[in-house]
């Protein structure tokens, strides 16, 4: 059974230095609240797995948590470069970082493979591509019943998978909708998983065939409205597009991203305080990063 | 000409759109490729199935989505599955007609690189990488490509291959097995290529209106090919025009004013 808990208490209890941590959610449901809160904790030498790396993982990036990452899209959707991950690649700065990429839909076989708990996932892919050359994870194998060449990756078993959904029940049953991504593979791959939710309410009133992950497969649940933002939560608040072009010039150079931190999330205790402080700082919410 | 009536940008998405059928199901990538699928959706394509990435088949956004899983393609969608399952069952499973993508670099085989410009270790510019182009290129029956044509995008020799065109050219793709036909159009802001049946290099076949082959073969990295007859892209219909500029301002004011492709 999940506990019921909170984003501080979850995360120091389940996420170590050196863990495997996903934070998954495809555009839609993305965790920036507990992204957040693993800055805040200070942790160090992760090895971090999101198809999409975002944001979310810019900022974990250039506040000095990561190691390594694994991944198959780095960039800022609908804007442009990830500028902290990118300094990290191109600079090693501020360490240097270990990456091992893919494609979405070995990254996302990855996990289902996972989920099943199998060594590893095989697809229809990479043949002439050069990603093989770079990925000693990417092997091809022989189908022993048609002797096509196929792809072979190895399952993704993070120590710690994190996501965000719309709500929970009181015993920690977890709902989501919308635009699903990878998150039931990448709980069900891992050893423990983490959930923020929009809201607990006493029933979850949903249907048969709903995405569900029962109390059961998480060790967290804990209540963070809008710990999707600056992403969405299909049903309760729309993406903030503004955010995610401000952070073009935030995260630019490195001043202004530290900076940012700083004032953001290193001396704020919550995700709610987070919020408070981004609105205090900018009418719109945004754009504080080159004036703190 | 004097006095444009659209800009190469416009032809281009113009252009692009038209290639896309009726009917087709159409894996989109997210900028470009959306802005034309989603044109031909409103033109002469009503019935086109448009997929996602992020899940959702047979979107119809009102208004051009910012990133690849914004909530206006799940709400219009016919289904939304998950991640795994759009590139298992759909992709995969050899349901998709045309696989419509960007690219940063291409070659004269339309192979793609979305990487790295340098040397992978230690890269001039790390690009965002491969997202699901690899396996789009591989599995859709048909590719076409869109992006704005210049010496630095359409280069002789690839940093990186991320996505396959047709390899080293002939029938390269069918001696990998590839399950799909490739890249059957390139479409530029200066004119449409298209692979040569026999060596698949890809050839300039059509011409926008006024451009020239001095200006395709400066802004081309290799010594580009044209066909024996190259037409000329037909001009944009009033019809394609306003519908386009609708929709680019229909989509700016959803997203504060901010650009989509």
């Amino acid at each position: 059974m999940a506990e019921i808990t909170t984003l501080r208490e979850a995360v120091a209890a389940l996420v170590h230095d050196g863990d495997t941590v996903a934070m998954e959610g495809f555009t839609h449901l993305i965790p920036f609240a507990a992204g957040h809160e693993v800055i805040r904790q200070g942790r160090r030498e992760l090895t971090v797995v999101r198809m999409t790396p975002d944001v979310i993982y810019d900022q974990l990036i250039g506040a000095g948590c990561v190691k390594k990452l694994i991944f198959s899209w780095g960039g800022n959707p609908g804007v442009g470069s990830l500028h902290r991950l990118r300094d990290a690649v191109e600079h090693d700065w501020p360490a240097p970082l270990e990456i091992q990429e893919h494609g979405h839909g070995d990254l996302s076989n990855a996990y289902v493979a996972g989920a099943a708990k199998l060594p590893f996932a095989v697809l229809r892919a990479y043949a002439g591509s050069d990603l093989p050359k770079y990925n000693d994870k990417i092997k091809f194998i022989q189908c022993p019943f048609t002797g096509e060449t196929l792809a072979a990756v190895p399952a993704i078993n993070p120590d710690v998978t994190i996501i965000h959904a719309q709500k929970a029940d009181r015993k920690g049953n977890v709902l989501l909708w919308g635009i699903l991504g990878v998150q039931k593979e990448a709980v069900l791959a891992a050893k423990q998983a983490i959930v923020t939710v929009e809201e607990i309410v006493d029933d979850l009133q949903t249907w048969p065939n709903a995405c569900i992950l029962p109390s059961w497969t998480l060790a967290a649940v804990c209540c963070v409205p809008g710990g999707a933002f600056p992403s969405y939560a299909h049903g309760y608040y729309e993406r903030d597009n503004r955010f995610y072009q401000a952070w073009d010039s935030i995260s630019r150079e490195r001043d202004s991203f530290q900076r940012w931190i700083k004032a953001h999330i290193l001396t704020t205790e919550t995700f709610s305080e987070f919020r408070r402080v981004l609105s205090e700082s900018s009418p719109a919410g945004v754009q504080t990063g080159a004036r703190q | 000409m004097n006095a444009p009536t659209y800009n190469t940008n416009e032809i281009m998405t113009i252009a692009a759109a038209r290639l896309l059928k009726n009917g087709a199901v159409c894996f989109v990538g997210i900028g470009l490729p959306s802005t034309a699928a989603n044109l031909a959706r409103l033109t002469h394509a009503p019935d086109i199935v448009l997929i996602y990435e992020s899940g959702p088949i047979g979107a119809k956004p009102p208004v051009l989505p910012l990133s690849i899983g914004d909530g206006n393609l799940a709400e219009t969608a016919d289904t939304v599955v998950s991640t795994p399952e759009i590139f298992r069952y759909w992709l995969q499973g050899g349901r998709v007609d045309v696989g419509f993508l960007g690219a940063a670099q291409i070659d004269r085989f339309a192979n793609i690189n979305t990487t790295v410009i340098g040397d992978y270790k230690k890269p001039a510019t790390r690009l965002p990488g491969a997202g699901g182009a690899p396996e789009i290129a591989s599995c859709a029956c048909e590719v076409v490509l869109v992006l704005k044509q210049s010496a630095r995008a359409f280069v002789k020799q690839l940093d990186f291959v991320t996505s396959v065109g047709h390899l080293d050219g002939g029938d390269a793709r069918k001696r990998l097995k590839l399950p799909g036909k490739g890249p059957v159009a390139v479409v530029t802001d200066l004119c449409l290529m298209e692979p040569d049946p026999v060596s698949k290099e890809l050839t300039v076949t059509q011409l926008h209106p006024g451009i020239t082959r001095e200006q395709v073969s400066k802004a081309t990295g290799w010594e580009v090919r044209f066909a024996d007859e190259v037409r000329e892209t037909p001009v944009p219909t009033s019809i394609e025009l306003e519908t386009l500029r609708d929709l680019d301002r229909r989509s700016k004011l959803a997203h504060g004013n901010l650009a989509v492709a």
